[in-house]
């Protein structure tokens, strides 16, 4: 039954696809309205089924089953696998998408690729879905591989924007390298045992002790390649800040639910094998690298959207870094608050753009008094990401700080260390970006911007629009609350830290999540650490008070050259996109191998080939003189012949 | 049904373009033909319903003697198995496209179709016929109609594409012909049937050779058909007549070629180096499998990069079926020694033919709609196409998903299958060609930004077209198009209904 539901909850979305991209985009053409009713409509049934699901635990037994492939040696059979991860991931997924699709309705309001865009939509979130309740790896990989494109379609939603179409393409193909890792692995895994592919087949095999750990270590360093990809940790985080390209309600959407946390699900999903091997500090270094270098890059930037990009990676390294020390509720956890308060965040984002009319907050200030939803909700929600009691971002960070501290030794205290810088920094970018956004007096939005960048000759990007004071409709704004209240209160679905509420026991999420991993007999520590609780949030509180303090009245701070420096650095993100881009892409891939490689093509190949032709035409050329019709040269030729063959004959004996 | 229609099928088409001849009407000529090639389309999807493959073997046998001696036996015998069908039924569909995407065209009309179809006539009876004999004579066959084709109605430098396809497959030719003679000259081989039919109590090549002294070495046999066949597939470094043949080709000669001549060496690779070369004596097929990897891995790598660097979308696509043809081979590679090798990956490259036939077919298709609006295929010049041709966008998109190996489409389903089954074999050259899946994207992606996204980069001062005036395609112009994507939505969805036919015949195929 709980299947049969899950299958529902997968298929609905792709209906939608279907009839948004064919029924009304031919009937009633690409602006439709109905389009986005009919998105909502269907995904609301995969919210309200996912919910369903959610409160009905079911085995991890497989009802529905099929056979996708038969062939002699290669047999692949599709099936679901809803376990409690799988159904919280649901919730999320469907959820999120959901509140999106209700923003969207007005903030999409008037595209002429109306149609379009919900049905790019609605095939994220089907893909999205499918992949949390895949139970092969291999189908996990297809819908992983779908949301790649649907994300392509969407950051490159409006195509005449050349600076979205790179977005786009520079999103796909450097996930892309990441599922390179991944392919590898799946054929790898395949080949040792054609049943490991089946995800609970691979926890019993990796229980009963039947995967050496040189395998799991082979196999989990390619899914944890295409997980850093997808997740955009160091060093394939940079496609992430540029995706920003499509509309901020994609944004929203990619940030928090869909898209980033597929690589976190990955690790999470495949956590026995990963435990199984030797990577596991690898893993939490390469999370807490990129949760440092992020939340740098997120100080300095003035583009709001980018700030919150690099806090999400920031925060995606803190879940990898969980993963990573063995936390896995912790992880997941965040990954949960942190959905709803990133969404609120981007959809705030974008209410704010509709009234400035930029996201360029140095434009920006004096908000808050013409937009109080929006202020509200950036304030519960930004509150929530900084990390600051009782809001359930607290909670979740706490847990993923405390993982730190309890694991222990140089390395542990390595990372409860970076863990609090990080902690510190999002505060400050947090409040930065608040208090740039809206307080002080108003610097003049999109038109003030346009004005500056005609004056220095600059193309005026298509996000500048004109300004127009005052709240967004009322689409817009109602999912701002639902988020906000969410980023307020789903911390105390984990209960960390009181005796059982009324309904909710202690741990009570984390002990609902560990069941996913019960064939495996993982059992995580929970417990609750009042000093490192109060360390977090002392930092966090430092941070917003400093950036407070600092950005009151001013949007530049420092006039030191070091600090000059350090800021042209991480404005250059550390020069990270230019090595990628510049160096190795073009200059070294395409200018040089690509480059020499054509040119072999062209004048070796090609040249041996016509001087070949050229032989043989010259050769039956001078061929043709043999013949030329002179009786006395063929008898020339004769005798000559006969006096040679006679000669050889006679050096023969 | 009766008898002999195997042989109606390969015919029908250089039927109707003897009655062609009959006609001056150019609507007439053209209605007949498209009639015709329906037909034959229809026919041919006949035929893959009502294969029985709880049977299995080769059906539909058409046979009667030609030449008899005692010393050697060529017969005319038509046939097919689990192998040739989804190939005949890729044939039926590619002309059936060819055809009617070709109702533009005014010049010389009547000789344009009459070609078409006789091509369609030779390449129906290269996948069918089972003698070798008549296998090489519609192998060579459809060199003339392809010249007449690229010669007299491609663009650019037309006569020297021509000429250029031609030579090299005549010199392939002339290898598969010396081999030929080769085998012909053992006394063990007393018939030129490619297969043993016991009902018919023919006994083929495949069991004649087996163990048996050759006069010739079975290494040079082998390595003589196999350089024939690389020429076609295309293989580095034999590949550089494609991408100019291709850049000339007019439209439908460009979907015939990259559709379905190039899978005419893929199936030559299967039947013959394959089917004869499993027990030879003194050398097996087995012996060269590490070189066929190595050909492949080199095939698709190389392919890609100088993809990469093309800015005619044509050409583009040409370099990027040599990559894509490298998969072929690599799968194929993977009969390892004999003892450890992969089915799947064998089913793979047979189903990669098929893929890549109606992926790249898609593609040229659409490129040449553009080609017809902006009469410029060079990137540089194009630019947004999206806004003014939005539904051909569609079509161009799904192909180059296709191509580059998105889930859910075609071309995923075989390469998946390629690496999972070559891996257990050739574990480095396996991960070096998966590479080739990530430089698929790079190219396919940057492809479509440069010639359907951004800004139209066409200059005020090249008139080739004026981008205001740009128009979608007609309902005619799309069916084509239309007609591709269905099977590589049903592949990419449901690959078990080709599979499970390739299956069986690799099955038999293989000792």
């Amino acid at each position: 039954m709980i299947e049969l539901m899950a299958l529902i909850v997968l298929t609905v979305p792709f209906i939608g696809f279907f009839i948004n991209s064919t029924i009304v985009r031919i009937l009633f053409g690409s602006e439709s309205i109905i389009s986005g009713y009919i998105n909502s409509f269907f995904i609301g049934i995969s919210l309200i089924l996912s919910l369903i699901i959610l409160f009905n635990p079911s085995d991890v037994t497989n009802q529905i089953n099929l056979t996708w492939l038969n062939l002699f040696d290669l047999n692949i059979t599709f099936g679901l696998l809803i376990d409690p991860l799988t159904s919280i991931m649901l919730v999320i997924v469907s959820g999120i998408s959901f509140l999106v699709q209700i923003y969207s309705l007005g903030y999409m309001h008037g595209d002429k690729s109306y149609t379009r865009y919900f049905a790019y939509m609605s095939l994220f979130t089907g893909s999205m879905l499918g992949l949390v309740m895949s139970r092969n790896i291999l189908q996990l990989f297809i819908f992983w591989e779908l949301v790649g494109v649907s994300s392509y379609l969407l950051i490159g939603f409006w195509f005449n924007r050349s600076s979205a179409v790179v977005a786009a393409k520079k999103a796909f193909i450097m996930t892309r390298f990441g599922d390179f890792g991944f392919l590898f692995s799946i054929i790898y895994l395949f080949n040792f045992n054609p049943a490991s592919l089946d995800i609970v087949e691979l926890y019993k095999m990796i229980a009963a002790g039947t995967v050496p750990t040189k395998i799991a270590t082979i196999a989990s360093l390619g899914f944890l390649f295409g997980a850093i990809g997808k997740s955009a940790q160091f060093p394939l985080h940079s496609w992430l800040p540029d995706a920003m390209e499509g509309p901020t309600s994609v944004s929203a959407l990619i940030h928090s639910a869909t898209m980033v946390t597929a690589g976190v699900f990955l690790i999470a999903r495949l956590f026995p094998l990963f435990d199984h091997s030797q990577i596991m500090i690898l893993i939490a270094s390469i999370g807490a690298i990129t949760s440092l270098i992020a939340a740098t890059m997120g100080l300095t930037s003035t583009d709001i959207k980018r700030v919150l990009a690099y806090s999400t990676i920031s925060q995606l390294g803190y879940m990898v870094m969980a993963l990573g020390l063995g936390a896995y509720s912790a992880a997941i956890f965040h990954l949960f608050t942190h959905a709803f308060f990133k969404a609120g965040l981007f959809l705030c984002a974008g209410s704010v753009h509709h009234a400035s009319g930029t996201f360029n907050m140095k434009f920006m200030g004096g908000l808050q008094s013409k937009m109080k939803l929006t202020y509200y909700s950036m304030l519960i929600c930004g509150v929530s990401l900084a990390g600051i009691f009782p809001l359930s971002g607290f909670w979740s960070k706490d847990e993923i700080i405390l993982s730190t501290f309890n694991y222990g030794g140089f390395f542990g205290y390595l990372c409860l260390l970076i863990g609090l810088i990080v902690a510190f920094m999002t505060a400050f970018y947090m409040f930065r970006t608040i208090s740039l956004t809206f307080y002080g007096s108003f610097r003049g939005g999109g038109d003030e911007e346009r004005k500056i960048l005609k004056s220095n000759n600059i193309e005026v990007p298509e996000t500048v629009q004109n300004v127009h004071l005052e709240e967004s409709p009322k689409f817009m704004t109602y999912p701002l609350i639902v988020l906000s209240f969410f980023a307020i209160f789903i911390g105390y679905a984990a209960n960390p830290v009181f005796f059982d509420l009324i309904f909710i026991n202690k741990h009570a999420f984390s002990e609902f999540v560990e069941k996913s991993l019960e064939i495996y007999h993982y059992h995580g520590t929970h417990s609750f650490n009042f000093t490192i609780a109060l360390l977090s949030t002392f930092m966090a509180i430092i941070g917003s008070l400093f950036a407070l303090n600092t950005y009151k009245s001013k949007t530049e701070i420092y006039k030191n050259t070091l600090i000059k420096n350090i800021n042209y650095l991480l404005d250059k993100k550390y020069f990270i996109d230019y090595l990628y881009e510049k160096v190795i892409v073009e200059n070294i891939f395409y200018e040089t191998i690509c480059r020499s490689f054509a040119w072999i093509d062209n004048n070796i190949f090609d040249q041996i080939n016509i001087l070949l032709s050229r032989f043989s035409y010259r050769f039956g050329l001078n061929s043709l003189k043999l013949q030329n019709g002179q009786i006395h040269s063929y008898g020339l030729a004769m005798i000559l012949s006969g006096i040679v063959s006679v000669l050889i004959l006679i050096l023969l004996g | 049904m009766f008898d002999y229609f195997l042989t109606l099928i390969v015919f029908l088409p250089a039927f109707t373009a003897v009655i062609l001849l009959f006609f001056k009407s150019r609507n007439k000529i053209i209605n007949i033909s498209i009639f015709s090639s329906v037909i034959t389309f229809i026919m041919s999807v006949y035929l893959f319903i009502t294969y029985d493959k709880n049977l299995g073997g080769i059906q539909f046998v058409d046979h009667f003697e030609w030449i008899s001696s005692i010393n050697i036996k060529s017969s005319y015998i038509l046939g097919i198995d689990g192998l040739s069908l989804p190939l005949v039924l890729l044939t039926g569909l590619l002309s059936m496209v060819a055809v009617i995407s070709s109702f533009r065209i005014t010049k010389r009309v009547k000789e344009y179709f009459i070609w078409l179809l006789l091509l369609e006539t030779s390449v129906l009876g290269v996948f069918t016929s089972l003698d070798l004999l008549l296998f090489f004579i519609f192998f060579e066959f459809e060199l003339i109609p392809m010249y007449m084709l690229i010669g007299i109605w491609g663009s650019g430098r037309k006569e020297y594409s021509a000429i250029k396809f031609v030579i090299f497959t005549l010199a392939g030719g002339a290898f598969m012909l010396l081999a030929i003679l080769a085998l012909f000259a053992s006394d063990s081989i007393s018939s030129l049937s490619m297969v043993s039919i016991p009902d018919l109590n023919i006994i083929g090549i495949p069991d004649l050779i087996s163990g048996k002294n050759l006069i010739v070495p079975a290494s040079i046999i082998f390595f003589f058909f196999f350089i024939a066949f690389a020429v076609k597939l295309p293989l580095w470094p034999l590949h550089n007549w494609l991408p100019d043949a291709h850049t000339d080709a007019p439209t439908a000669v460009s979907v015939m070629l990259a559709g379905v001549l190039l899978k005419m060496a893929g199936y030559g690779l299967f039947r013959i180096n394959l089917g004869f070369f499993q027990q030879t004596k003194g050398f097996t097929i087995f012996d060269a499998s590490h070189l066929l990897a190595i050909l492949g891995t080199i095939s698709i790598i190389y392919g890609a990069i100088v993809t990469l660097r093309q800015t005619d979308l044509k050409r583009l696509i040409a370099y990027s079926s040599i990559s894509h043809m490298g998969y072929v081979l690599l799968g194929f590679s993977a009969i390892g020694n004999g003892i450890n090798f992969s089915n799947a990956a064998l089913n793979g490259s047979a189903l990669q033919m098929f893929t890549h036939g109606t992926i790249t077919g898609l593609s040229f298709l659409t490129v040449g709609l553009i080609y017809d609006r902006t009469h410029t295929r060079d990137i540089n010049k194009l630019g947004s196409l999206t806004n003014k041709m939005p539904i051909i966008a569609v079509f161009f998109m799904i192909s180059g998903l296709a191509s580059l190996g998105l889930p859910g489409l075609s071309g995923f389903v075989s390469e998946i299958i390629i690496f999972i089954g070559t891996f257990k074999i050739f574990p480095i050259y396996t991960i070096i060609s998966a590479f080739g899946v990530v430089l698929a994207a790079g190219y396919i992606l940057w492809m479509i930004q440069r010639s359907l996204f951004g800004k139209n980069k066409l200059l005020n001062k090249d008139q080739t077209y004026k981008y205001e005036e740009l128009s979608d395609g007609t309902l005619l112009d799309l069916l084509p198009a239309f007609i591709l994507t269905i099977p590589i939505f049903l592949i990419g969805i449901w690959p078990r209904l080709f599979l499970s036919l390739f299956d069986l015949g690799i099955k038999e195929i293989i000792k």
